[in-house]
């Protein structure tokens, strides 16, 4: 086992090496001088000059990789031209709000689409099982922002239960905390659900009609334990995977409803980043999401032998 | 007796390898094959139609006209002089654009960007892949790169690909391209693998067939399937991702009508002014939709063994 967890660990080096080199290509490899670009279309040749100079552009490219990636492991992603802060800083500031709305909207997905696509799978065939599958074709096809303000529109304006946008820190009070994450979670769970749900039908259908099933409610188990024990936990590992996999959709879902709902997180924070071009802070966040997406997928992949005991690494 | 003849040529020959007609046949049975494509028909006649369904300029700033309520009706000036009553069955925005007009001619703009990165990233995936699955040297290196691109957010990756230069057309279409590829790689690796253990191609391999013959003859024929029913689903996922871009200000320029655009321009009205959202949403959902019910039907008829898969 820990033999194992060691080589999946060395396996998302060269997986986090190419994000690097692709995330570093980023504005290296844009035509024209980076420098020119960062320094915006009203800097003077000498601002210019002195960017060029912090980032050692006139260094060859393999060495200024090297310095960046040793500043970046170090936790230094360099300041941000706009916000003129360290982009580190930058970042811990917005954590919080996204790690809110990802862990609320994840806690919201598994509780909403694990039952319903058990359920579909149950009743396969019928109108419950059309239905089911009809609303997740439903939730990938409508955007989530679309999503979002028909939500907005229904519970914050028209019945007026909900705040409309904004966020409040949790230290604030967990009420109102709670109150400004509710649709904002759900706009976000819409795709995932549709995905999770999707999943779990397809995976329960595979083992609702094995053998040890129909032995389980031979002896007489009632339904409800016969799907529990021995249904969704022959299940499990498909669907916790699609979990793990589904965790790039919700990123990009983040970035969006964060939008949408006006909260001063990651995702905001991205757009924000792309449309002042400020380059440090868009590279910070790429990097930083796609190593939580890679480290969960590890933590998923490690969760295997604890779901399914036949499987020994 | 021909019953009998009948089934066990069915036994014989697995669905995939089914006569095209007997597939064209299935198709048009296939109830989500039916009303996805009869949507995206529609929305096909949309975009050709665009310029004699009664739409004006979508671009024209109209300032006497902002922020009009759909259905509202009111007296413009053509360019003649002459007056005439004029009715902005969507509404307009805070420029006084004609929603209508944006919303339909937003159609061509998503189309376009469907099927281009539909059609691009399948035949750079199809590339690659076939590439990396038959030659044994290209395939650590290129899947060790692939795994890379798909560990960056699909999403994030087109926003930081975007950031790069003014965006445009031609750099969203590439934006959304490149994090599709990997994913084509993937499929059509895999189906490689599988086919060059088969017997068949081994006795072409004796037979002393050389690789081109072989990828041309045995492994082409192969893939398609998947990848059609695979591009399909990349090209709702482009029509969707470029609406985002849009709808976040990183994507098509704001004055080409797109729906994202027309949505991003609503934003801040929305509270009073919720048909900037609403129509081009309607639109978007109901195409993306489409494709998808498009590419369920697909993935049922031409490729049954992935049926179980999502």
């Amino acid at each position: 086992m820990l033999s194992y967890v060691g080589r999946r660990l060395l396996a998302t080096i060269p997986v986090m090496a190419v994000v690097a080199v692709v995330v570093f290509s980023l504005l290296r490899l844009t035509a024209g001088d980076p420098a020119a670009i960062i320094a915006g279309d009203n800097a003077t040749s000498q601002q210019v000059a002195e960017i060029r100079a912090k980032l050692g552009l006139e260094r060859p490219i393999a060495q200024q990789f090297v310095i960046w990636l040793g500043n970046v492991l170090r936790g230094d992603f360099g300041e941000s031209f706009f916000f003129k802060k360290q982009v580190s800083e930058l970042i811990l500031d917005r954590v919080e709000p996204t790690l809110a709305l990802s862990v609320c909207t994840i806690v919201l997905t598994v509780a909403t689409a694990v039952p319903l696509g058990v359920l579909a799978a149950w009743k396969r065939g019928t109108w419950i099982d059309r239905g089911v599958m009809g609303l997740s074709v439903l939730g990938f096809s409508v955007p989530v922002f679309v999503i979002g303000y028909a939500l907005i529109y229904l519970f914050a304006i028209s019945l007026a239960w909900l705040p409309v946008q904004g966020y409040q820190r949790l230290r604030e009070g967990v009420g109102g905390f709670l109150e400004h994450l509710i649709l904002p979670s759900l706009t976000l769970a819409a795709i995932y659900v549709a995905l999770i749900a999707r999943i779990t039908r397809a995976s329960v259908l595979e083992v609702i009609n094995a053998d040890h099933v129909r032995t389980a409610r031979a002896k007489g188990l009632a339904e409800m334990p016969v799907l529990l024990r021995h249904v969704l936990r022959n299940a499990a590992v498909p669907i916790v995977t699609v979990i793990g996999l589904g965790v790039a959709l919700l990123i990009g879902g983040v970035v969006v409803t964060e939008s949408v709902y006006s909260i001063p997180g990651l995702g905001r924070l991205t757009v924000d980043a792309v449309l002042a071009r400020d380059y440090p802070t868009v590279q910070a966040v790429i990097l930083l999401f796609s190593m939580v997406y890679v480290l969960l997928n590890l933590l998923v992949d490690l969760t295997y032998t604890v779901l399914d005991p036949r499987i020994r690494y | 007796m021909k019953a009998v003849a009948g089934s066990v040529s069915v036994a014989a020959f697995p669905p995939a390898a089914a006569a095209p007609a007997g597939i064209a046949r299935r198709l048009r049975r296939h109830r989500s094959v039916a009303l996805g494509g009869a949507i995206l028909a529609a929305v096909v006649a949309l975009a050709c139609l665009a310029p004699v369904l009664g739409t004006v300029d979508p671009a024209r700033i109209d300032p006497v006209v902002r922020n009009q309520r759909p259905g509202a009706q009111r007296l413009v000036r053509n360019a003649d002089g002459a007056q005439t009553t004029r009715t902005y069955w969507m509404g307009t925005d805070s420029l006084g654009r004609d929603v209508y007009s944006r919303v339909v001619y937003g159609a061509r703009v998503s189309l376009i960007v469907g099927v281009t990165v539909a059609l691009v990233s399948a035949a750079v995936g199809l590339v690659i892949g076939v590439l990396a699955g038959y030659l044994r040297w290209l395939d650590g290196v290129v899947m060790r790169v692939m795994d890379g691109l798909m560990a960056i957010p699909a999403i994030l990756l087109a926003i930081g690909l975007v950031s790069l230069s003014r965006a445009g057309l031609r750099t969203v279409i590439l934006a959304i391209v490149i994090p599709e590829v990997p994913r084509v790689v993937r499929l059509v690796r895999a189906v490689v693998l599988s086919i060059r253990e088969e017997p068949y191609v081994e006795a072409a391999v004796a037979l002393g067939a050389r690789t081109p013959a072989l990828l041309a003859r045995h492994v082409l024929p192969n893939t398609m399937a998947p990848l059609v029913v695979q591009a399909t689903f990349v090209c709702a996922s482009a029509i969707l991702v470029e609406a985002i871009l849009s709808f976040l200000g990183v994507g098509i320029p704001p004055e080409t009508p797109t729906w994202g655009n027309i949505m991003a321009e609503g934003r801040a009205l929305f509270r009073i002014l919720p048909h900037n959202i609403l129509f081009p949403g309607v639109f978007l959902a109901a195409t993306v939709l489409a494709v998808n019910m498009l590419g369920d039907g697909l993935r049922d008829t031409l490729d049954p063994r992935l049926r179980r898969q999502i």
